[in-house]
């Protein structure tokens, strides 16, 4: 083994598209080989969980986790990794809030095991529903244990650096690591402990080119059914549900420019608390009723209003989840 | 579940914590006119003065609700008579998109209420406060979060964020 500092990256539960996200940088994952020994990727490379119990605690540098934690062996594994690794950066928005894992917080465990096995889509005739522990002729057999509730990598242990995004953005990898190596060459600082980094402070809209009037508007309406969508107007202006008001600045607004509302892939901008509760202000205030009547009828063009609020930011939400997930007993 | 509480005749009646957010022009005066006047109200409701309805975020609602509140009362003045003119109406709209949300989340209706209450209404507004009481006590305590029964506010949103 080289004496070059270590590199780890995870996934729990995720979609693979952060691992993806890191490969896309290009020749700069060149970089990455160079400056780093990757000793641990499961994704990448074949290594085994009791090669990493095995290291030195603190002994990986680096560790990029990414995904939320759904059963026991994720939270094994944060906590495994947060004692192994010097650096270890929530990544992407699964580890940082939950994302479209999370959205699983909206229904009881029963609810989700009836959908995966006992629905018309899955093929399982004999009925099987996997239990946590199974006996077998060669003795018993053990799968993770399932948490009602799915936690970000904050929820579970101590987090040095936030890299939110759905996936984060391949530039913004790009500069982490380059300033990552000029730490290691003693020509840049680390930013401060629990610093949300590749990505800006303030919102998507400061991004958007898209024109703001500050105009009301008589109803909601899902993108697909519009006939044109004005390229200069901002979205939410025409009535199209756009989440660009309280999301975190990162992705330089791609969707608007694409004609497309922003769905808040980047998480909560600086200083938002309750990513949803920042939304439905937002959304209210271009309401243009002052009669109960006439709102909710505004309202009706929203069916998935807690979806379309909480779509990547569930599990790091107030509220964090469903009444029904949190009465389960974990 | 909630009503087993109350049917156990020994057992303690349960008593919710509401969270009330009034508007300093009208209902925190209502409230106060009430308390000159001696009308009566159950004590459950801890009243939070705002300068307006409108400065109502929907942050508070779910931070009082995640924190261990089993309701919240948002009061206001009457629609036409804000004393910032028209932001009781802005409350409306987000309380009405805002109680969709929390339907989807589980969060019974009758445990966030908006009432509108003038300065004059003290005996109106101690009506609403009786009834919203009774009705949450029915529903039994909220305790999000904590299946076994403590609530506390969920971690980490009490930092401080720096970006880099």
């Amino acid at each position: 083994m080289s004496d070059k500092p270590k590199f780890a990256m995870y996934w729990a539960a995720a979609c693979g598209g952060c691992e993806i996200a890191v490969l896309n940088i290009g020749e700069k994952i060149l970089d990455v080989d160079a400056n780093f020994d990757v000793v641990f990727w499961p994704v990448a490379m074949d290594a085994k969980y009791k090669d990493v119990e095995a290291m030195e605690d603190g002994s990986i540098l680096l560790c990029l986790f990414n995904g939320g934690i759904r059963n026991h062996e994720n939270e094994e594994l944060a906590h495994l990794l947060r004692r192994k690794s010097k650096i270890l950066v929530a990544f992407g928005s699964c580890a940082n809030e939950g994302c479209i894992p999370g959205l699983a917080n909206f229904s009881s465990p029963e609810e989700i095991f009836a959908t995966a096995y006992h629905t018309v889509s899955t093929d399982n005739p004999n009925g099987v529903h996997p239990q946590p522990v199974t006996q077998v002729p060669e003795g018993e057999l053990y799968i993770p244990r399932f948490y009602p509730v799915l936690k970000t990598l904050d929820q579970v242990v101590d987090v040095d650096y936030f890299m939110p995004g759905c996936p984060p953005e391949s530039h913004q990898i790009a500069a982490v690591i380059d300033l990552v190596i000029q730490v290691l060459h003693g020509e840049a600082q680390l930013p401060p402990k629990g610093a949300v980094i590749g990505a800006g402070g303030s919102t998507v809209c400061d991004d958007c080119p898209r024109e703001r009037n500050v105009k009301l508007i008589k109803e909601f309406k899902r993108i697909q059914s519009f006939d044109y969508i004005d390229p200069k107007l901002c979205l939410l202006e025409q009535g199209i549900p756009c989440n660009g008001p309280a999301t975190r600045q990162g992705c330089g607004a791609l969707c608007p420019q694409s004609n497309a509302q922003c769905i808040g892939c980047y998480g909560p901008a600086e200083g938002v608390i309750d990513y949803g509760a920042r939304l439905i202000t937002a959304f209210a205030s271009v309401i243009d009723a002052n009669t109960p009547e006439e709102i909710d009828r505004i309202l009706d063009g929203i069916p998935d209003p807690a979806g379309q609020f909480y779509r990547f930011n569930l599990a790091r939400s107030l509220l964090r989840a469903n009444k029904a997930a949190w009465s389960v007993k974990a | 579940m909630a009503n087993q509480e109350q049917s156990r005749g020994d057992a303690p009646q349960f008593e919710p914590v509401i969270i009330g957010f009034t508007c300093n022009w009208c209902s925190y005066r209502a409230a106060d006119l009430a308390g000159t006047a001696r009308v009566k109200y159950p004590p459950n409701v801890r009243l939070i003065r705002l300068m307006c309805s409108g400065r109502l975020d929907p942050t508070f609602v779910m931070k009082a609700l995640a924190g261990g509140a089993d309701g919240v009362l948002i009061t206001g003045c009457h629609p036409g008579e804000c004393h910032y003119i028209e932001q009781n109406y802005k409350a409306m709209r987000r309380y009405m998109l805002l109680k969709r949300v929390l339907a989807q989340l589980g969060v019974e209706p009758e445990r966030v209420k908006l009432v509108w209450a003038s300065a004059a209404e003290g005996v109106r507004l101690a009506r609403e406060i009786t009834l919203m009481v009774e009705e949450v006590r029915k529903l039994g305590p909220l305790h999000w979060g904590k299946p076994n029964g403590q609530a506390a506010v969920p971690e980490a949103i009490e930092t401080a964020e720096v970006t880099a």
